[in-house]
């Protein structure tokens, strides 16, 4: 495959874990409070996932190539530091050029800072391996979270809104599932997603105890 | 007096962080497997979300606001947060043996829980005063608590069942346990308004 040539086998492997079967939400249970919250409307999906990989990048960088001076014992205050200022960017640039969206999603732009992803990937990838590397994770972290969450917002938009990024898709007919917009809809949905992607990469069930 | 009531049981009931909002949810799902766990994960939660918001609530408006330092409140958020949890697993390490025993375990968790950003967050895009943000986190915190104790309830009356389908077990059940609790806590919208 020419993608594969490209990067490189390593390259290619990791690329390959974080958006299937190493998939951020379904296989590590990572950032599902937003996977939840800002999946009612495709539009927010896609302000999400973007913003969520430009801090994910950024943060690959910063860390990755800062790690050999990062202290062992102040480490995690330093990649908290670290995202919450990309967080930042993010949040000033929604407000600037987008600001409906920014006006609707209200306080989770600035929970990108606890989204799990960023500091689980920041702790277990990034501080160990080379800039590279960590870019190729971070893409490729970015895209399984932003194409999950956009999954998840069509379904819900369809057939909560009868919409499909703002623009009527539905016939006139359409009884909107009001239920799928609001908070249960989300649980159910992506109760649904991990069954089927669970199912299909084969994850253990965690042991009961 | 009465307007504080208001936003706790509309931060609890109508407006529950974890069933409305959504947030909270990588604790609601590792650590809604047992009555117990979940309840020690509640009570440190509230503890520490009153705490960190009250102090929040200073540091904004005593220092940034007059400061024009507006603009980094994420970052003194999240580093005050991280400062205080850290400073409680101190005191209660050297001053509450017993306490660390039960609840010790919970704290470094919450450094990353959202929801305890997310009460200071709300608090400032609401403009809450200082006394209605203390009766908002208590509220929120509480709601959040209420809502892991009953999927935890949930979670282990279905172990006595257990034929749930392979991939759906673990974080897949608990999302349709949650979705069910989040449908018959819509019974309770319309009943109060918090703004």
């Amino acid at each position: 495959m020419n993608l594969r040539r490209l990067l490189g086998k390593e390259r290619y492997k990791t690329l390959l874990k974080g958006v299937w079967t190493e998939h951020p939400i379904s296989s590590m249970c990572l950032g599902i409070c937003s996977a939840l919250a800002v999946s009612n409307k495709v539009e927010n999906a896609i302000a999400m996932g973007a913003g969520v990989t430009f801090v994910l990048i950024a943060t690959a960088v910063m860390v990755s190539s800062l790690r050999k001076m990062i202290p062992a014992r102040g480490r995690m205050i330093t990649y908290m530091v670290t995202i919450a200022s990309f967080v930042i960017v993010v949040d000033k640039f929604l407000k600037a050029y987008f600001p409906v969206i920014s006006e609707t999603m209200g306080p989770y732009v600035g929970l990108i800072i606890t989204n799990c992803i960023l500091m689980g990937r920041a702790e277990a990838f990034y501080a160990r391996n080379p800039l590279g590397l960590s870019l190729v994770d971070a893409v490729a972290n970015g895209i399984a979270y932003s194409y999950t969450l956009t999954g998840i917002a069509v379904v819900r938009e369809v057939l909560g809104f009868g919409t499909l990024l703002g623009m009527r898709v539905m016939p006139a007919g359409w009884e909107n599932w009001v239920v799928l917009s609001l908070a249960p809809g989300a649980f159910f949905l992506l109760g649904l997603f991990l069954w089927i992607t669970r199912t299909l990469a084969g994850v253990e069930p965690p042991r009961e105890g | 007096m009465r307007g504080l009531l208001t936003i706790v049981i509309a931060a609890i009931l109508t407006h529950n962080i974890a069933l409305t909002y959504l947030l909270g949810m990588c604790p609601f799902i590792s650590m809604s497997q047992r009555i117990k766990t979940a309840w020690g994960m509640g009570v440190a939660v509230i503890f520490v979300v009153v705490l960190t918001a009250a102090i929040n609530w200073l540091v904004y408006h005593l220092v940034l606001v007059p400061a024009h330092g507006e603009l980094i409140h994420f970052i003194v958020f999240i580093l005050v947060i991280a400062g205080t949890v850290q400073l409680l697993e101190m005191v209660m390490e050297r001053f509450f043996p017993v306490l660390q025993a039960h609840f010790g375990i919970f704290l470094p968790l919450i450094t990353v829980n959202c929801i305890v950003l997310a009460a200071s967050l709300f608090m400032i895009l609401r403009a809450y005063s200082f006394a209605k943000t203390l009766a908002f986190a208590l509220g929120t915190a509480a709601g959040w608590t209420l809502a892991i104790v009953i999927v935890a309830a949930i979670n282990e009356k279905l172990r006595l069942v257990g034929d749930v389908p392979k991939g759906l077990r673990g974080p897949g059940i608990v999302m349709i346990a949650a979705g069910i609790i989040a449908l018959a806590f819509l019974g309770f919208g319309g009943m109060l308004r918090i703004q």
